[in-house]
């Protein structure tokens, strides 16, 4: 365990060294997130007009998911995105060999190897967003509604990996994953409103099928102290089937992985 | 191309944002407050998936990788503009993705009955007209960047500063008659209404100033040409051949 806590701090003081090269990319990165913020709330507010509301949702408490939905797409940009985007190259130079012959889990290396700190200021401000927009919306966070925000987030975060680290693994077979990331990433835009603001149909299938509503809704029900215990623990259930199932079909997949170049 | 079916049906599902946004528009009844009702919306997020779909352009990617590989040097020896390159593999996606979009169409119909509609022939031929503008203005505005290439090696990462805005102004997500009069000023003197909001209004047999809207999709395209033009023969004098 010790051993891959200290990879993960070599990893990511080696990933901070080399982004202080290209800081132009940091300044880009955060002019693009402030954009993309101001243009949701922007679009979020014209729900609002006339006094209406968005599924039962005030303008405060879907702010609250603006927020959530910023904190993972920072999370997201920061470590997901770099990391499980590169296994379709090693995958097509074969440089996948490598990193299976070294002694640490290949999942786990594949998963961490980089940190892209251009993400950070996403993070921190989607955080501050959340909690801004609950003290608006009148939450009084108690000890206990903040530990099940920090476990649903927890929850969320793991659906997410799961289903990027499974898309991305697929490219054992397929070798070009690029546009079902798109797919997903149009998919998981979903998760900016919550989750009672849609069809009857669609709320099924952001809830069981690709669940977008455990990401941001469940977290922000959470943090405004709305969240049934029912669903949290529902929700401890399908992360972690689908962390496992992740998982083994990596482990399947890579009964599969036919090399590239040797 | 026809060897990726696959890709293309994935790449024609990743547009499905015109969708997820109309079904929260006519849950949440929104669009009478915008003069729209829910047939309306319909019709206009169709179009503006249809639009989407022959007007969407990569060809900062694909330079950026050509550039970054050393394969444009001997593009750039051949006595042809590379650029042209990039029309060609674009136009020949787009008529791959014609079926894949034909068939979405059809299920949203299946979906949505009441939304059914034919343009007439001539709306339908002012809208492929507004349409080829638009993907003409979205790849000259792309190639702008693609020309940074020549200066900094990541220039896709820029491409984020036009797509935030495009994203949001474009009328991808909600029709721009929704804005408040202000924001919709400002959003009318940048180029991104015309590359979404305009066709699919054509489309969709909404009421457009049809006149003023090819007149601006024209000056777009003649601000942008000389643009790209300068861009690329000053880049072409600094560039330096990676990887070759």
């Amino acid at each position: 365990m010790q051993r891959y806590f200290k990879t993960i701090r070599l990893f990511w003081s080696t990933a901070f060294a080399s982004q202080l090269e290209y800081q132009l990319n940091f300044l880009i990165e955060l002019l693009a997130m402030l954009g993309t913020l101001l243009g949701s709330v922007f679009i979020l507010s014209l729900f609002f007009t006339g006094g209406r509301q968005l599924g039962d949702w005030t303008w405060e408490s879907a702010l609250v998911i603006q927020g959530v939905y910023t904190f993972l797409d920072g999370l997201t940009n920061a470590l997901l995105r770099p990391n499980l985007t590169e296994i379709v190259n090693y995958v097509r130079e074969g440089t996948l060999d490598y990193v299976l012959l070294k002694p640490i889990d290949s999942q786990f290396w594949l998963s961490v190897k980089k940190f892209s700190f251009a993400g950070l200021p996403e993070i921190i401000l989607g955080l501050s967003i959340v909690f801004w927009a609950a003290i608006q919306s009148g939450s009084t966070f108690s000890i206990y509604a903040l530990f099940v925000f920090i476990i649903s987030l927890l929850i969320g975060f793991i659906i997410l990996y799961s289903v990027w680290f499974l898309i991305s693994a697929s490219s054992i077979w397929f070798v070009k994953t690029w546009n079902a990331t798109e797919v997903l990433r149009a998919l998981l835009a979903a998760g900016r409103y919550p989750i009672s603001a849609y069809p009857v149909i669609l709320r099924f299938i952001f809830t069981l099928v690709l669940p977008v509503a455990f990401l941001t809704t469940f977290p922000a029900e959470a943090i405004l102290g709305e969240l049934k215990f029912k669903i949290l623990f529902f929700g401890l259930i399908l992360s972690s089937l689908f962390f496992i199932f992740s998982r083994l079909f990596w482990k399947f997949a890579l009964k599969h992985y036919t090399s590239a170049s040797s | 191309m026809l060897e990726y079916r696959i890709e293309i049906a994935l790449w024609a599902l990743s547009g499905v944002l015109p969708f997820i946004m109309f079904s929260l528009w006519s849950q949440n009844d929104v669009g009478n407050s915008f003069g729209l009702n829910d047939t309306g919306l319909a019709r206009y997020f169709l179009s503006a998936f249809l639009v989407r779909q022959f007007s969407v352009v990569w060809v900062v990617f694909s330079f950026e990788e050509d550039s970054l590989s050393g394969r444009l040097s001997p593009y750039l020896l051949q006595p042809l503009h590379p650029l042209f390159r990039y029309v060609a593999s674009h136009l020949a996606e787009q008529a791959t993705r014609l079926p894949f979009a034909i068939a979405i169409a059809i299920t949203f119909f299946i979906l949505n009955p009441s939304s059914f509609w034919l343009p007439s022939l001539p709306q339908l031929f002012l809208a492929y007209l507004s349409t080829h503008f638009a993907f003409t203005i979205a790849f000259l505005l792309q190639s702008l960047v693609a020309a940074l290439c020549f200066w900094t090696e990541k220039s896709s990462a820029l491409e984020r500063l036009i797509f935030v805005p495009y994203l949001f102004l474009s009328g991808l997500l909600v029709p721009l008659s929704a804005f408040p009069s202000y924001v919709l000023k400002v959003a009318m003197l940048t180029p991104f209404p015309y590359l979404i909001n305009f066709p699919a209004k054509i489309l969709s047999g909404m009421p457009v100033d049809i006149f003023n809207g090819f007149l601006a999709q024209i000056l777009w395209i003649s601000i942008l040409v000389p643009s790209v033009n300068i861009l690329w023969k000053l880049g072409v004098k600094r560039y330096t051949a990676m990887g070759a």
